[in-house]
């Protein structure tokens, strides 16, 4: 239970809330966050039932704009952003020469040479060093590092929407999955993205740091009836996996490829040259030998990050994320294993602490919502 | 605030023991349940089992991470509170009813090493 001190932890603009409130704050990636607020369980049912609020204002924000800054994306974004119409965002990955990730992200057209890339925490000036570099032989296009001027507040649930109404002028009933306007929330400028990490309808709205607080106050006011909670990374990690999202530095990291982490479907395979696309259809050609697939434990256990994975005793796999789901009361998790066993049904041994304990593959997502 | 039994004796590692006799009741303390947060396995020994103080005699593992449990007194495992293997979620809701084993003590004396209910309340301020 002790947490390594090391530099001074990074603050949102909402931490005094948090702390105000009674959450427990833990260090992730650099930053004082609020790990649970009532309770992981209690958190990830609320957004499975009614709807929570999380602050994600940790996440990194890289603007690229300039007459070549489409090029730009296309070069360093291995999803096709030309298909994305203003207003529009879509999941993706920055992927190294072969083909592997350096992040994940999400790519927002904000105009047709404005680009917002919305990138972790923990590789925001990874992420920006990368592709200032990378960029400079793009023409006339500039990446800027705006991080410190968003933060972000996710409400997530079947009734975000409902909660998040009435606080504002954009029609949110309107707005497309994955899709955003521009425009207020509780009096504060927004703009509002119809996307989230946690398997539910829900929004994710962008404001400036010193209204943060304003608006946070609002949203768990506006929810108050609907029984609406803050929420912490803790449920925010039970219900990505659950409805199978990749977290980076788990389940993709610089030694996994899209292909492997069966993220083709982020491919843009018709756009040109993009970093990565010369090894990613090698793979798509020949085949990968590792991939990622779901799993659900049969014997009693939490497969964990790390635990290595075996078939008739050989070690062939590992886990990269793993977890007891309170909505859907299974241990369940994500693992890497030689292609020829990742067949939905395949069975495979989970070594847990010097104990082995059978998993089974099964299909992703764990959870769909219902539409 | 959860109130801290005076009549338990209890470790740095936040385990309590209920002494009686020869007999010592364990479980872990509030603080401990509140740390680890929702509570979904508990690995217990069997009955027989020879411990020593200090030494794990078991895992509790939450949604978010595991830990060892450590022996607050060193004797051998005379009774295994296997309920908890169906409903470990009691710890999180009532760990100061809810033990785990009880031990027979082998060595009474290192019962003196341990925080008393006070002591232990100024160690998780």
């Amino acid at each position: 239970m002790e947490q390594a001190t090391e530099a001074p932890l990074k603050k949102t603009p909402l931490n005094a809330r948090h702390r105000a409130s009674g959450a427990k704050m833990v260090p992730f990636c650099g930053w004082d966050m609020p790990v649970e607020y009532s309770g992981i369980v209690a958190e990830h049912m609320a957004v499975r039932t009614r709807a929570g609020v999380f602050d994600v204002s940790h996440m990194g924000q890289i603007e690229i704009a300039g007459k070549d800054a489409l090029a730009a994306v296309q070069r360093l974004s291995c999803n096709d952003a030309a298909k994305l119409a203003v207003g529009q965002a879509q999941y993706s990955g920055l992927l190294t020469p072969q083909g592997t990730f350096i992040d994940d992200l999400l790519v927002y057209r904000l105009a047709p040479a404005h680009f917002l890339l919305v990138v972790n925490a923990s590789h925001i000036r990874h992420d920006y060093e990368w592709i200032a570099e990378q960029i400079k032989p793009a023409g006339d296009a500039v990446a800027v590092d705006a991080s410190s001027r968003y933060a972000l507040i996710a409400v997530q649930g079947p009734a975000a929407l409902e909660v998040a109404q009435p606080l504002t002028g954009v029609e949110l009933g309107a707005l497309k999955y994955y899709w955003f306007a521009h425009g207020e929330v509780a009096s504060v400028r927004a703009t509002i993205s119809r996307t989230g990490y946690t398997g539910e309808d829900g929004f994710e709205i962008f404001v400036p740091p010193q209204s943060a607080d304003r608006v946070w106050q609002a949203l768990l006011e506006s929810g108050r009836a609907a029984d609406v909670i803050p929420c912490g990374l803790g449920a925010r990690d039970t219900l990505r996996l659950e409805a199978a999202m990749r977290l980076h530095g788990n389940d993709i990291d610089e030694t996994r490829s899209a292909l492997e982490a069966d993220l083709g479907w982020i491919v843009g395979w018709k756009k040109d040259d993009f970093i990565g696309a010369a090894a990613l259809r090698d793979q798509k050609a020949n085949g990968v030998k590792q991939k990622i697939v779901g799993f659900e434990m049969v014997d009693r256990g939490i497969a964990r990050q790390g635990y290595p994975a075996s078939i008739d005793g050989r070690n062939v796999g590992v886990v990269t994320s793993g977890t007891q789901t309170p909505y859907l009361k299974k241990a369940i998790g994500m693992a890497y294993l030689p292609i020829a066993h990742t067949a939905v049904g395949t069975e495979f041994d989970v070594n847990i602490r010097g104990r082995s304990a059978r998993a089974r593959v099964v299909p992703m997502p764990f959870y769909k919502r219902a539409r | 605030m959860a109130s801290y039994p005076a009549g338990f004796k209890y470790t740095k590692d936040h385990e309590w023991v209920e002494l009686s006799g020869d007999r010592g009741k364990v479980g872990i303390t509030d603080y401990a349940q509140q740390q680890l947060g929702d509570v979904v396995y508990v690995e217990l020994p069997d009955v027989g089992a020879t411990l020593k103080q200090g030494q794990s005699f078991g895992t509790i593992e939450s949604v978010k991470a595991v830990s060892e449990l450590y022996a607050p007194v060193s004797g051998q495992v005379v009774e295994v509170n296997t309920s908890l293997k169906e409903k470990p979620e009691v710890v999180n809701a009532d760990p100061h009813s809810n033990w785990m084993i009880v031990v027979k003590l082998t060595n009474p004396g290192e019962a003196g090493a341990l925080l008393d209910a006070a002591q232990y309340q100024d160690l998780i301020k």
